[in-house]
């Protein structure tokens, strides 16, 4: 690829940014919009962010939002540039799920489960009407409280597995893989599938976790459990030696419970598909859960023919920064490219003129 | 809806996860004025850095790289000889000073108990009680199923 190098550009430019920082700016007789709002009002375009953006912090997100004017791969885009800035202290231990602070729980599967039902903060029995209301600008009324029930929460896959009723996951690589230091080979192993889904575009992941439920490598999914809360961080500093607490994230996770008929060695069991997204992302959790499952078809000796059974095809593109960059460059100049491209097709008809002529004599 | 602890944390664990989910405002309106403490050195940071966040397959399975979360570390170390640290989830460098030089005077057993009392202690009623109330919220989300049988009595 050669780009023509652009000079005599630099002032179409300068004002092309200046016009694109009022239009930002929109109506002045407005107020000016403060990331923190964003950060306060609109968490789901935030939880977007940071996930598409692969880095957990909801005030960069926030302002990242506001410079992108809403553009969430734009916004996803600026996090990562800005995550290439700062150095890598180390590693988490892993987020322990099961003593998440629960605002949400609800399984698919079983109604009377240990902990409950528990909607949380949701819009899935909404009449998706628009709300005028929200013009006015007025408080709504206060949430209605109840008494906490102190009663563990256990994962429902965690019930299952009790029984031996799920395939349980085989042993761990002594460092899980890490996509952001080295591309991970091809099959790539489940850990490296799993941080590829979860910085995957949403809209790439639902597209095909719903060719999955339409047949396209289908796997009979279940909603075994969604859960959405507040999760610790710890980590241990070298130089300290034991584990601190250094704050908490808000993570949802989404076990999908799959039918499994065994093998000749393996009796029937159900199999699991799992996804953990940053915020409250029901979607994102669920549609990660479902493509998981299906790149697992290889090794659970299924025939791998769907798109969504394809690791290569999957992973290879599911990042909508790789995706963006490669589909946009074509904005970019091609006009060496595209001069040679002419001066072909103008030689090719040139022969294919001489030779009619030749031809007619 | 909350669930337990499965180990217990040491005193400074405890006021270490304290100190990392307060802002430096409230950690600073608690210390005592700077003409009462020892003085410091800081050996390190406050830095702003990146942890890479790690999830388990299955939520119990073999571990995996999630995403990474921004945080600030600072090490210092008073006068008097006590080493502080602070990691905290974001980006304030003067949280994490803060934190740090909380983390120091705490462990000097002459001040210990004065600054617990005055510090941690209500940065960690505050912080149960935000717990509690989001905890009191999705309590009343839960589905209370009735049977049929309820409905006709």
């Amino acid at each position: 690829m050669a780009y023509v190098a652009v000079k005599g550009g630099e002032r179409a430019i300068e004002a092309a940014h200046a016009w694109r920082a009022e239009a930002r700016r929109g109506d002045p007789a407005l107020p000016a919009l403060d990331p923190a709002q964003i950060e306060g009002q609109l968490g789901r375009a935030v939880d977007r962010a940071m996930a598409e953006g692969s880095l957990y912090d909801r005030k960069l997100a926030a302002l990242a939002i506001a410079q992108a004017e809403g553009d969430l791969i734009e916004a996803a885009f600026l996090l990562r540039a800005y995550r290439t800035t700062l150095p890598r202290f180390g590693a988490s231990l892993p987020l322990d799920t099961e003593r998440m602070a629960i605002r949400r729980r609800i399984s698919a599967i079983f109604k009377d489960l240990p902990g409950g039902q528990v909607l949380g903060p949701t819009t899935d029995y909404t009449h998706r009407l628009l709300d005028f209301g929200l013009r006015d600008g007025q408080a709504p009324p206060a949430a209605p409280v109840a008494d906490p029930d102190r009663a563990p929460m256990p994962r429902v896959a965690d019930i299952l597995a009790a029984e031996d009723l799920i395939r349980p996951d085989p042993p761990a690589a002594a460092e899980p893989a890490d996509i952001t230091r080295a591309a991970p080979g091809f099959p790539p192993p489940r850990d490296a599938r799993l941080q590829s889904l979860a910085r995957g575009d949403e809209g790439f992941l639902l597209g095909l976790g719903y060719s999955t439920q339409r047949g396209y490598g289908g796997s009979h999914p279940f909603a075994g459990e969604i859960r959405m809360g507040a999760v610790s961080v710890e980590i241990v500093p070298e130089e300290l030696g034991f584990a601190i607490d250094i704050g908490e994230i808000v993570l949802t996770e989404c076990q999908m419970v799959n039918q499994f008929a065994g093998t000749k060695t393996e009796p029937a069991r159900f199999t699991t598909g799992y996804g953990l997204a940053f915020g409250h992302a029901d979607r994102r959790a669920m549609a990660m859960a479902l493509v998981d499952r299906a790149l697992q078809a290889r090794e659970l000796g299924e025939d791998a023919t769907a798109p969504a059974q394809d690791a290569e095809f999957v992973l290879g593109h599911a990042d909508n920064i790789e995706a963006t960059g490669f589909v946009e460059h074509l904005k970019l100049p091609h006009y060496v490219d595209f001069q040679s491209e002419i001066e072909a097709v103008r030689r090719l008809r040139a022969m294919a003129a001489t030779a009619l002529a030749e031809a007619a004599e | 809806m909350l669930n337990p602890e499965p180990t217990p944390k040491t005193p400074r664990q405890s006021w270490m996860a304290v100190l990392a989910r307060a802002d430096a405002a409230a950690i600073a309106d608690q210390l005592p004025p700077n003409d009462l403490l020892p003085g410091w050195r800081l050996l390190r940071g406050p830095e702003a850095g990146l942890i890479m966040l790690r999830g388990r397959t299955g939520g119990a399975g073999a571990p995996f790289n999630l995403a990474e979360m921004t945080v600030t570390r600072c090490t210092l170390r008073l006068a008097t000889g006590q080493v502080g640290h602070a990691t905290i989830a974001g980006q304030d460098p003067r949280h994490a000073e803060l934190a740090a030089l909380a983390d120091a005077l705490l462990q000097d057993p002459a001040r210990h108990a004065a600054l617990h009392a005055a510090l941690i202690a209500p940065l960690a009623a505050g912080q149960d009680a935000a717990r509690e109330a989001i905890a009191a919220r999705a309590a009343a989300t839960r589905v209370q199923f009735f049977a049929l049988q309820t409905m006709r009595t």
